[in-house]
């Protein structure tokens, strides 16, 4: 169970995704995950191996990288990645469920459901709208909410998103106060700030859809209310024409009987 | 065989399961597994060649991590996570199981065109009867596992939290030597991480058992006053599979006269408008 996965169950949802949500799906595995496999792993690699402290005194290696590292940035983008992707399944569910619901009406034969078989509506794509419409919100909203929480919990334990070059230790056993070099800083910024430049993309790209998604519910609202108001109209008119014609062909055929519906 | 042979395997389970046994394998996969084999293995990965102790005794740090961790949090967790998700498998044999008796019933009904057959391999099946039971004993067996493996955790680090420092005086260790942990913070955080979601896994567990049993209870309820509902089958609501496997094995006994004459005389076996091929 790799990201390779992860990747194919989230590939399934993004078939009922929005425009922008498929971009936000390809940002994610192309510009965050694949760099994280393929290149950020390897520079943070021998974080711990290569870092030095200038003593010999045994212990106090250890002891500073794990008072100034509580947790590796790469485990840290792991499970940021892990959460901002598992929202997605929520929708995976809810799409799973109607379809669930709409073979089980197939089955019983009920005649609202015009399917021809099962196969179509394993493929048939579900419209954002009524309760999948919330799930599928909700879902965004989880999403902003991880990012934002993991965006913050590395600034507040990297203070500032920079790699310095050297740290001071002065944790027990260290005797006195020990110089410290991290391995490769300036690489480990570069990435920092390339993976943080991308999580801010995302979050963007989230706040969009969620913008596009309200749009389009305030929009089918007013679309709904204004039809409703016209149909009364529309309808009387319809009405009139088909009085006309039926007294028309009514007077032209004397022994014929037609029975139109209103 | 690796984690994703398992992912395999468990999927094909996950049709037949209720909709918080698919939560409960959701979870297991994307925040136990997945965690583990992206995340957790690496944190582990050095945690023999950096534990460092303050000594040149050659030993003394191999009997020190030896004393110290009988046997690594990652290989316990890998452990738990192959028991915990097997007992699903049981229901994955029930299954297949009863999947071959409904083939058997098709072939004896004259029913065995490759389109039923597809039929009977892709239905979901109703979680009722000696499947029922089954199902109930492998979250039974789950939620065991589960606590087990728990306490077993306990017992072998309690406190759940990784020591910066451990104190060893075992033999070679000359006197008493300070032994040094590497990432013990990191480590701290997987574990509590591990052990949520592990909760999670056994609240999930529990609901599960709950939502089965009151399921049974209305279901036995609906049956008292309902008498006619039948055991569910994949053909014929009306009748239970029992009914119909009784009539079958008494045509296939009778000696005299001919199927067809037998199969007109008992109108109970003909499905919803469909008749019996052998006719």
């Amino acid at each position: 169970m790799d990201w390779g996965a992860l990747h194919t169950i989230l590939g399934g949802v993004n078939k009922h995704s929005t425009s922008i949500g498929k971009i936000w799906l390809t940002v994610l595995f192309i510009f965050r995950i694949m760099i994280l496999v393929v290149a950020a792993e390897k520079v943070w690699g021998d974080e711990q191996d290569d870092f030095v402290c200038n003593t010999l005194q045994p212990g106090c290696r250890n002891v500073c990288y794990d008072h100034f590292f509580p947790i590796s940035h790469i485990r840290l983008w792991a499970l940021q990645l892990i959460f901002v992707s598992t929202p997605a399944l929520l929708v995976a569910m809810h799409v799973a469920y109607r379809r669930h619901e709409k073979k089980r009406q197939f089955r019983k034969g009920d005649q609202k459901c015009d399917f021809k078989d099962i196969e179509e509506i394993r493929k048939q794509r579900f419209r954002i709208e009524g309760s999948l419409w919330w799930t599928y919100t909700g879902s965004i909203f989880f999403r902003l909410i991880f990012e934002a929480v993991f965006m913050y919990a590395f600034y507040f334990m990297y203070d500032g998103f920079r790699m310095p070059r050297l740290m001071k230790c002065n944790a027990w056993p260290c005797p006195n106060t020990v110089d410290c070099f991290v391995s490769r800083p300036t690489e480990k910024t570069v990435f920092t700030i390339f993976m943080i430049a991308v999580s801010s993309i995302c979050i963007l790209l989230n706040v969009a859809e969620l913008c596009y998604l309200l749009t389009k519910f305030f929009l089918r609202r007013s679309k709904k209310t204004g039809n409703s108001k016209q149909q009364p109209n529309h309808e009387n008119k319809e009405e009139t024409k088909q009085n006309e014609m039926n007294e028309l062909i009514s007077d032209s055929c004397q022994n014929t009987v037609i029975g139109f519906s209103s | 065989m690796n984690w994703a042979g398992l992912y395999t395997v468990l999927s094909g389970v996950n049709r037949h399961s209720t909709a918080i046994g698919r939560i409960w394998l959701s979870v297991i996969f994307i925040f136990r597994i997945m965690v583990l084999v992206v995340a957790a293995e690496s944190v582990w990965g050095d945690e023999k060649s950096a534990f460092t102790c303050n000594t040149q005794q050659p030993g003394c740090n191999s009997v020190c991590y030896d004393h110290f961790f009988p046997i690594s949090h990652i290989r316990l967790w890998a452990l738990q996570l192959i028991l915990v998700t097997t007992p699903a498998l049981l229901v994955a044999m029930h299954v297949a199981y009863q999947q071959h008796q409904e083939k058997k019933l098709l072939v004896l009904t004259g029913h065995a065109d490759p389109k039923h057959m597809e039929e009977v391999k892709k239905h979901k099946m109703r979680i009722a009867g000696s499947l029922w039971w089954t199902y109930v004993c492998s979250v039974v067996f789950r939620l065991l596992f589960e606590a087990v493996f728990m306490y077993i955790f306990y017992m072998l680090y309690p406190g759940y939290q990784m020591m910066r420092l451990v104190k060893c005086e075992a033999y070679p260790c000359p006197n008493t030597v300070d032994c040094f942990i590497s990432r013990p913070t990191e480590k701290t955080i997987f574990t509590v991480f591990m052990l949520v979601t592990s909760s999670v896994c056994i609240v999930l567990n529990m609901a599960e058992l709950v939502y089965l049993v009151v399921r049974a209870c209305a279901r036995r309820g609906q049956h008292h006053s309902n008498p006619t509902s039948g055991k569910s089958s994949f053909y014929g609501h009306k009748h239970s599979s029992e009914y119909k496997q009784n009539e079958i094995n008494q045509l296939l006994t009778e000696q005299d006269g001919s199927l067809k004459d037998m199969l007109r005389r008992n109108s109970g076996l003909q499905e919803k408008g469909d008749r019996c091929s052998a006719c």
